[in-house]
């Protein structure tokens, strides 16, 4: 909402600086975003007078002008313009001025001749025809007599053009702001100055309306008022100057005296008028309805509209004519040669008026009204005001009585003034009077411990809201700032220091934290190479997404890992580790919300990175984390994933994760160039396997005893088998077991591999003999045997 | 025979003088303290001494071999040290040379901040709280106040997984999640992801994250909401932080603020970061409304609370001055190991 100072002044005068009033006001709930003055950029422009004007000697389209500009002697400024005459009042921009746009205007010669400046037309002063409607497009502006004459003064004083345009966030609760009256009201209660409203008075017209116009609302719950007037004798021409600067400080076109004067009236009340040509109600008739299949209306912007049977609309006795509070139709608006008018001050439903402008995709000044919810009360008055300014105007003759048709009446709120209660909600302490006269600036009234509100406000229907007017006009800044009472214990839950270990860890090992979006496209499962079956294909889908990228809600977070991995590989970044704590969600139908889980899913790619170092990862967080006997199961199946270079991760049998190579085909679809490692551990899982609680075991006191195994065996025999059964044959004396070498080749036969452990044996007891060593490693041999691994000769 | 051993010291001294390496000092003890050595040979001739000076010869003879023993000694050290000297000498390396970085994972800057206001909180007792992300437009709508029809949910472009369920528009409804599962006296903050159909760019994202925070205790005012948030406003941003509470209007609170700081860039002169103003929204709040409170079951009669929202991007792109908030989810390892 743009509010013009002058047409704020007209109702609360203000008479401190922009920013300690924009400051204010903003205090007390009004905020502003910004101020701007008409004109700013204007430099050294003033009204000059053409004292004499002849050809140019050297030309035949320049005119040599001595401009009067109330100095000694007349300054002479050469024009190309054709439309100036001896006497007419101009603005001139002077040696060293700026015009609109920032141009500079210095001294010089136009053939030979010294121009001491340029003459303006409206444009290089920032101006339209429509803000003066006696000025020409394409020539110097000539300035009538309805601005004050006064050689020399300063253009924007001349034409008014000085007002201050100050912008307002207005809330949605707060329709009564969309207006002048309504900030003037906040103003003078902030200010603490008086404020009143217009009272507008309409002269006795003649005839009688209802002989011109019949009204009908067919849909009460969408319109709750509606009243129309009529004029005849319409005179159309343009407004005076005062209404059109306020229209053009508020952000509003001019156009003429009648459609200024809806203009006027719903930026000076907040209630939207439309003004219908009587010519074009077939019928002469106001018929209030939803739309039916198949009609369609051309707005006044020449667009053609389809409308549905959920859009209210204006139709006369066959057609629709304007669309209920959001816009007029082509044909009903007003014409140079109209002669009859309607003007309609009517009250619709908010939710009705704001879907419909959604749906037609127009927001109107009008619609942004009427969908913040506006009270049928203030129609009578508006049409008032619109009548009084036409009779003030002498735009046309009005026709007596109006037609009111009011089915649905808002109730009055009132409330009991609990001053107990809002002093207890706010922590402040006023008495009853304190707060009644806060209420009562504001437009509430307050008798005997009870208040109404007034019909302006929708807001007001609880004790709570009440307390808000209060408190902002006592001050936010004085109520106190108090520490929290009592003692309250926080600390994170189990499954918050879980994430939080988690997490560390996965840094600590080089892997950085990322955040992608949850929603992808559902074309990353064919990316992902997923098949048509996949029980991951099942999303959440988003009805009315912004685009394919971001439509469905991801069952697993690895196409958002090879989106981060692509993106980097294409960055030029040689190699990188990322993890991300991933949100994924599983969906459970339409009648039930999604499973949300997290998937802690890690990925490196490029230098440095293979199977193992992804699974080293792995391994060394379940460590951390306390989880014993994960076993890695080859995992051939995923088409994701490098059929030989996967793993699934179970515990006691069940699967919590993935590790692997991403298959190359899906690094081809996200053109990663460089191998890529993808693993994921289910969060839910990891939190449950997980044991932190750590009891300290003895320092060894006893040596150990290490022997070294080298052995053959086929080559797709395990090294977790090989492992197993050492442990198995070596007993409790096998402290650890370690993998160090793996060799293939002609040395070992065809088809075998070559692996060599080296074990640690030690008691807790006592120092082990060699003896006891050799038979541990022994029988470590003997289980070996059973599943085909030989001691390497 | 006393001179002759003054003789053979001095000798010694002057002798020891001129090694250089440890071979010429074993061959100077030998030849001085040797089997067949100067003090050795002295020793020898002791028999044709007269009684009287055998002991004197004897005792001078042992002095001085002790003292040319000591200077050896001496010297040895001092060879070994000028030795390792020269060693260490030759092992100096450029100490200019970068050094061999351990490689570390960095923090998203969402949850660098996030985690620092997680912690503040903490320390002022508000468990973290999390609520589901798709979510039904009972508990993100409805029951926070903005029934159908209600404006507000116009400036709030949800994404709609059928008519009643939605990808949550703000994190709120974890208000009314938290209400129905405990009792109070309550706080709370959940963090968390939010969504809204807007198109991506600099300053505009369909996903973002907020952190909700909600108290209900009995006798809760305006005065513990100032109170509070301008606490965890001069525990993010330091003790000189002003705050100003400016009304405002959110359906689920009753009175509604937002919450400015003085700018952290210019302390409230005004310059680029806070637009000239002096101050900078960081945060929503209110009262929480009291048919909010009964719709999450918490008796209005005997309690009160209020409720705030912060913005976790605004926090992040201004505490590191990120200009444009694609940045925070395209996840360039350049931009990721800046922090």
């Amino acid at each position: 909402m743009i509010l013009s100072k002058r047409w704020l002044n007209d109702y609360c005068k203000i008479d401190i600086d922009d920013k300690q009033f924009a400051e204010a006001i903003t205090l007390t709930g009004s905020k502003v975003e910004g101020w701007e003055q008409e004109g700013a950029e204007l430099k050294n422009i003033v009204l000059g007078k053409i004292a004499a004007i002849e050809k140019h000697p050297d030309s035949d389209h320049l005119w040599v002008c001595q401009v009067d500009i109330g100095a000694q002697e007349p300054v002479q400024i050469v024009t190309g313009a054709q439309n100036l005459k001896e006497g007419d009042y101009v603005p001139a921009a002077l040696h060293k001025s700026v015009v609109a746009g920032g141009q500079k205007i210095t001294k010089g010669k136009l053939r030979g001749v010294p121009s001491n400046g340029m003459l303006c037309s409206v444009a290089e002063l920032g101006l339209t025809v429509n803000d003066f409607p006696s000025a020409i497009e394409d020539g110097i502006m000539v300035i009538t007599d309805e601005c004050e004459l006064e050689l020399g003064k300063d253009i924007r004083e001349v034409l008014r053009f000085n007002d201050t345009k100050i912008e307002f966030e207005i809330t949605s609760n707060r329709s009564d702001c969309m207006s002048v009256t309504g900030l003037a009201r906040e103003a003078a209660a902030t200010f603490g100055k008086k404020f009143e409203m217009p009272k507008p008075i309409v002269n006795k017209g003649h005839g009688d309306v209802n002989e011109h116009l019949k009204v009908t609302i067919h849909n009460p719950d969408l319109c709750y008022r509606y009243i129309g007037a009529v004029v005849e004798n319409v005179r159309i021409k343009p407004s005076p100057l005062w209404l059109r600067e306020r229209l053009r400080a508020s952000g509003v076109r001019p156009i003429n005296n009648i459609v200024d004067i809806t203009n006027f009236v719903m930026l000076e009340m907040g209630q939207p008028m439309h003004a219908f040509d009587l010519r074009y109600l077939e019928g002469n008739e106001v018929n209030v309805r939803t739309a039916k299949a198949g009609e369609s209306i051309t707005t006044l912007d020449g667009e053609q509209r389809e409308l549905t049977e959920k859009m209210l609309v204006i139709a006369d006795a066959k057609k629709p004519v304007a669309v209920a509070g959001v816009m007029g139709g082509e044909y009903s608006g007003i014409m140079d040669d109209t002669t009859t008018i309607v003007f309609e001050s009517a009250c619709f439903n908010g939710y009705s008026v704001r879907s419909t402008a959604k749906a037609l995709g127009m927001r109107t000044e009008s619609s942004s009204r009427y969908e913040k919810e506006l009270n049928p009360e203030s129609c009578m008055l508006c049409i008032m005001r619109a009548l009084e300014l036409l009779q003030m105007l002498d735009a046309g003759d009005v026709v007596n009585g109006m037609i009111d048709v009011f089915p649905t009446p808002k109730p009055e709120v009132t409330l009991p003034l609990d001053a107990d209660w809002i002093n207890k909600f706010i922590g402040i302490n006023l008495s009853e009077e304190e707060m009644a006269a806060i209420l009562t600036k504001i437009g509430f009234e307050v008798k005997d411990g009870t208040l109404t509100a007034p019909y302006f406000r929708n807001d007001i229907e609880h004790q709570a809201d009440v307390s808000e007017e209060i408190a902002r006009f006592y001050g936010f800044e004085k109520i106190p700032n108090k520490k929290l009472a009592g003692v309250a214990e926080a600390k994170l839950t189990p499954e918050q220091q879980f994430e939080k270990l988690a997490e560390s860890t996965m840094r600590a090992m080089g892997y950085s934290e990322i955040s992608t979006f949850s929603f992808i496209s559902p074309k990353a499962y064919d990316k992902i190479l997923l098949p048509e079956d996949s029980a991951l294909r099942e999303s959440v889908v988003i009805s009315n997404p912004l685009g394919e990228d971001t439509s469905v809600m991801r069952t697993t977070a690895i196409p958002s890992m090879l989106e981060v991995i692509a993106r980097n590989y294409n960055f030029r970044t040689p190699c990188g580790k990322f993890y991300e704590n991933a949100t994924t969600y599983k969906s459970n139908g339409l009648e039930e919300l999604p499973d949300e889980s997290k998937m802690l899913t890690f990925g490196a790619y490029g230098e440095g990175n293979d199977f193992y170092t992804i699974k080293g990862a792995a391994e060394k967080l379940l460590a951390v984390l306390g989880i014993e006997g994960a076993e890695y199961i080859a995992y051939a199946d995923s088409p994701t994933f490098h059929p030989g270079r996967t793993a699934k991760i179970a515990v006691d049998g069940k699967q919590i994760g993935i590790i692997g190579e991403v298959h190359p085909n899906v690094c081809k679809n996200y053109k990663i160039g460089a191998k890529t490692y993808i693993g994921y551990l289910e969060s839910n899982a990891l939190f449950a396997l997980k044991n932190t609680d750590r009891l300290y075991s003895p320092l060894p006191k006893f040596p150990a005893l290490t022997r070294d195994l080298s052995l053959v065996c086929e080559k797709t025999l395990e090294v977790a088998a090989l492992e197993k059964a050492i442990k198995q044959g070596a007993g409790k004396m096998l402290e650890k077991v370690e993998l160090f070498d793996i060799f293939e080749g002609a040395q070992v036969g065809i088809g075998k591999k070559s692996v060599a452990f080296s074990l640690t044996l030690r008691s807790p007891e006592r120092t082990l003999t060699d003896a006891e060593a050799d038979s541990a490693v022994q029988k470590a041999l003997d289980a070996l045997k059973n599943i085909g691994a030989q001691i390497r000769r | 025979m006393l001179k002759k051993l003054d003789e053979i010291k001095a000798q010694a001294v002057e002798e020891l003088a001129q090694i250089s390496d440890k071979a010429e000092l074993e061959s100077l003890r030998v030849s001085k303290l040797g089997k067949k050595g100067v003090i050795t040979s002295i020793l020898k001739q002791m028999g044709s001494l007269s009684a009287e000076e055998r002991p004197v010869v004897g005792q001078k003879a042992n002095q001085i071999r002790g003292e040319i023993e000591a200077l050896i000694k001496q010297k040895q050290a001092d060879l070994q040290q000028a030795e390792q000297n020269l060693k260490l000498a030759a092992e100096t390396v450029d100490v200019t040379i970068p050094g061999k970085q351990p490689e570390i994972g960095h923090t998203h800057p969402l949850s660098i901040v996030l985690d620092e206001v997680k912690d503040i909180f903490s320390g002022m007792g508000f468990d973290v709280v999390e609520g589901p992300e798709v979510e039904w437009d009972y508990y993100n709508f409805e029951a926070l106040n903005i029934p159908e029809g209600h404006p507000a949910r116009d400036t709030q472009d949800t994404f709609y997984i059928t008519e009643k369920m939605l990808l949550r528009t703000q994190t709120s409804p974890v208000q009314i999640r938290t209400m129905e599962k405990r009792n109070p006296p309550l706080r709370v903050i959940a963090p968390g992801r939010v969504y809204r159909s807007d198109a991506v760019d600099a300053t505009h994202s369909p996903l973002f994250h907020q952190i909700e925070g909600l108290v209900i205790d009995e006798g809760i005012t305006m005065a513990d909401l100032k109170g509070t948030l301008e606490a965890f406003a001069k525990r993010l941003y330091g003790e000189q932080t002003e705050t100003r509470f400016r009304p405002h209007h959110f359906p689920f609170t009753e009175p509604s603020c937002e919450m400015d700081v003085s700018c952290f860039k210019c302390g409230g002169k005004g310059c680029s970061m806070c637009k000239g103003e002096g101050w900078i929204e960081i945060l929503g709040g209110g009262m929480v409304h009291p048919k909010v409170l009964k719709n999450g079951g918490v008796d209005a009669e005997k309690y009160s609370g209020f409720a705030f929202g912060i913005g976790l991007e605004r926090l992040v792109m201004f505490r590191f001055g990120i200009d444009d908030m694609r940045l925070l989810y395209e996840n360039n390892m350049k931009f990721l190991e800046q922090f």
